[in-house]
């Protein structure tokens, strides 16, 4: 089972009543799961518009005696920081958890910060699986604790537990209950300063019975013998349990608050310890700290004496820094084969991807003119690569609107902006309303592929919920009019004459302007079931290998035999842009 | 005992569900399995990995470089690209067929000599068992049952302590009812390409 299948599962079996998110790897399969399976027990999922409004669904849930569950990615809880952090004041009635997947080594995300600082900030118990079946049982344990405590707890998984697989003992699931009642309490659930400075003193005297209980914790535990001590958690725990030899192994799961008295008896005796975790030395420096009282010549072997890599994910290899501590059996040696200069193989946009199509009309659009491109998170960020180069800055999901701003306040230059769909709903609007509000100039090009695409093609606001339920459809033009932008275009950008048209014509105004540039995700179609609309094919006999529409347009389903194009027919999605594109019209509809 | 399975290839390929195969039959040997893939932004026409470990006592998702048992490629230099996690006793299972990324067909990079890849592990010792497994593919019904000509062409090999029965039985079982019986022939096209090149 993968690591997001246990955790779904874990939730049903909870008898979870409210599960929301916001997709991101590698959070997104507990939501292809939870949708699939939501009529197991009758829990209410839901996709979100950002993960602050679903960690609000689910504390309001929570308050009203419903146990709920809010996962995102570790940026996700960025988003969500602010009723997070208050969250940890107010707390819960039944039981939460918040779960969130980093992605140490960013295989899919901007950063690898490390949330556990975030159980810190508002003080919430945390709890960290090393394996799929461990944050099965963990998730379900962390709503005993919860209820217990009557705060959320924060689960943290990372990459390569959420997609790891491995064998999950799985239990029966529980039918959810559908409705709570919400007890008026307005002196504990409304934080105005009064309530606040009751409750901060309230959740300090929590975190000393939380600390009690992780003391307890069957999921913090010592295994193997020998002199050399190491404490380890998450992923990397799996790393040390089985290259490390001859390791007396203290393993943390539930680490925040860090069990104290158990560290201390467990490193009283030992001359040296290695602690073993992704990213920041935070339990090193406990250790540390730890240390100073019980065992001050404790020699303490990870990141901060140089031992153990800071950056990027742990892996088995990660622990050859520890040669000479301690013995491994990592092999030694290896196979010499001569260097060959491999081509790069970095990801791209799929064939008939219309974010080319708009990508490629608004560079013949501009022409010479010079521009500035503020982009955002999701598939088009991939614009960043030549020849498109349609990225010049991105800091987070939403950016890309307020930094247009910025931009147009402080250069000359054009400004263009891309926001996706899914991700305009997100954190764009507010970008919007910021660029109407203080008379910002640019280009905003709304790319309404209809899906979330990144992350697995999740429906958007735009789209309505594919179950139907009482859903309306939002309309992007309506909704941008009605922020106020009166400069509004929709385009299909399979049309690549007339979307360059339109982008002409803005590009030429001085006023704040947005383009909507809608046409369907092709995979997404795909999934769907819909067939190729139609067949192109090059004729030999007109094209003449200038390679026009594979050096300008890089669509990965046109290849150069060494003197003419041709179309992989297999991975072409029928979309006749490159037709559009060849200036010797050498592409057409077959037959 | 433990086994540890690198399989590389390129987004779409279906390198996730060959792992997938080998996972689900491992365990229902009565092994401890556990698997490692990687989703999301590198899924979009780029490099793809997915490692498979199983035997008596496996718990780690990765597997450290010179600890692959078994590669299986399913591109050439996707193959070469692994080859830090190879070590001399490693068996390697790879399709000559080659997938050209965009850098090669824009100009801006070389795609080597196929052979030229092959030749150079071969050199180094490695058992490799090279055969073009999209052109049988195709001869099955569809390019993308490459994954399960690779996965006949394993189980032939004896490179993994499964049986070839259980090992299509675990293929049958995973793929949508459609295409069982064209990942079968693919399957046994494997088989007797092994059987071939050996």
């Amino acid at each position: 089972m993968l690591g997001n299948e246990a955790i779904a599962q874990a939730c049903l079996e909870a008898g979870v009543s409210v599960a929301s998110t916001y997709p991101g790897t590698p959070s997104s399969e507990i939501g292809a799961v939870l949708e699939a399976r939501k009529h197991e027990t009758g829990l209410h999922f839901e996709i979100s518009t950002n993960e602050k409004v679903a960690l609000e669904v689910a504390a309001a849930a929570a308050v009203s005696g419903l146990r709920s569950l809010v996962f995102f990615k570790h940026v996700g809880l960025n988003v969500a920081s602010d009723p997070f952090v208050s969250l940890g004041y107010n707390g819960v009635r039944a039981g939460m958890v918040v779960l969130t997947a980093d992605d140490p080594s960013l295989h899919s995300s901007q950063n690898e910060q490390d949330s556990r600082y975030y159980a810190r900030l508002a003080l919430l118990p945390m709890l960290e699986p090393s394996t799929p079946a461990e944050a099965h049982s963990m998730l379900i344990q962390a709503y005993e604790l919860s209820e217990k405590l009557e705060v959320p707890v924060v689960v943290r998984t990372s990459t390569r537990v959420n997609h790891a697989r491995g064998i999950v003992k799985v239990g029966a699931v529980k039918l959810a209950k559908l409705k709570g009642s919400f007890e008026k309490n307005p002196s504990r659930f409304v934080l105005v300063p009064a309530n606040a400075r009751r409750e901060r003193l309230q959740q300090l005297d929590r975190m000393k019975i939380a600390s009690s209980m992780a003391e307890e914790s069957p999921f913090n535990f010592i295994s193997g013998e020998g002199k050399m001590g190491v404490i380890a958690s998450g992923v990397a725990y799996t790393y040390v349990r089985e290259h490390l030899k001859n390791v007396r192994v203290l393993k943390l799961g539930f680490s925040y608050p860090v069990p104290e008295r158990m560290i201390e008896r467990f490193i009283s005796k030992l001359e040296t310890v290695i602690v073993a975790e992704e990213l920041t030395p935070i339990l090193e420096l406990e250790v540390m700290r730890l240390a100073k009282k019980v065992n001050p010549g404790l020699k303490v072997i990870g990141k901060l004496s140089g031992y153990l890599p800071f950056a990027f994910e742990y892996s088995p290899d990660a622990l050859r820094g520890l040669k000479g501590v301690v013995e491994t059996d990592l092999p030694e040696g290896k196979v010499e084969v001569g260097e060959v200069n491999l081509p790069p193989r970095p990801p791209v946009l799929c064939a008939g991807c219309p974010h080319r199509a708009t990508f490629y009309a608004v560079r013949k659009a501009l022409g010479k003119r010079k521009a500035v491109f503020s982009t955002d998170i999701g598939c088009y960020t991939l614009g960043v690569n030549p020849p498109m180069s349609m990225a010049d800055y991105l800091l987070c999901m939403g950016s890309s609107v307020g930094a247009a701003s910025g931009f147009s306040q402080s250069i000359d230059d054009k400004v263009i902006a891309y926001i996706g769909d899914s991700t305009l709903f997100h954190s764009g609007i507010p970008g919007i309303v910021n660029a109407v509000f203080n008379d910002h100039r640019f280009l905003l090009v709304i790319l309404d592929n209809g899906t979330t695409a990144m992350t697995g093609h999740q429906p958007t606001p735009g789209t309505g919920r594919s179950d139907k339920i009482t859903c309306k459809c939002i309309d992007i033009e309506a909704m941008v009019r009605g922020c106020g932008v009166e400069n509004v275009h929709t385009v299909d950008p399979y049309d690549i004459k007339g979307t360059m048209a339109v982008f002409s014509q803005v590009l030429d105004s001085d006023e704040l302007a947005i383009v909507i540039s809608r046409r369907v995700c092709p995979l997404a179609n795909k999934k769907k079931g819909a067939s190729k609309p139609l067949t192109f094919e090059v004729k030999r006999e007109k094209c003449v290998g200038c390679k026009t529409c594979i050096v300008q347009f890089t669509c990965p389903a046109l290849a150069f035999d060494g003197d003419k194009v041709k179309i992989l027919a297999e991975a072409c999605s029928g979309c006749g842009c490159c037709a559009q594109v060849c200036p010797k019209h050498a592409i057409e509809v077959m037959q | 005992m433990r086994c540890n399975v690198l399989l590389v290839g390129v987004g779409g390929q279906g390198v996730l569900l060959a792992a997938r195969v080998i996972g689900e039959c491992a365990m229902r040997q009565g092994h401890q399995v556990v698997m490692s893939e990687v989703h999301g932004m590198a899924q979009r026409g780029g490099s793809v990995s997915a490692i498979v470990r199983f035997g008596d006592e496996v718990l780690s998702p990765l597997i450290p470089q010179g600890g692959a048992d078994l590669i299986i490629a399913f591109e050439p230099v996707e193959m070469y690209r692994s080859l830090a996690y190879a070590q001399a006793n490693s068996r390697i299972v790879c399709d000559t067929s080659c997938v050209v990324p965009m850098s090669v067909t824009s100009g801006d990079a070389k795609y080597p000599e196929t052979e030229e890849l092959i030749g150079a592990v071969r050199k180094a010792g490695l058992s490799i068992l090279a055969f073009d497994a999209t052109a049988l593919a195709k001869q099955a019904g569809n390019s993308m049952s490459g994954n399960s000509v690779l996965l006949g062409a394993v189980a032939e090999s004896g490179a993994l302590p499964l049986s070839k029965e259980s090992l299509l039985a675990t293929l049958v079982d995973i793929v949508p009812k459609k295409y069982r019986e064209m990942n079968t022939r693919a399957f046994e096209l494997g088989i007797e390409a092994a059987r071939k090149v050996r």
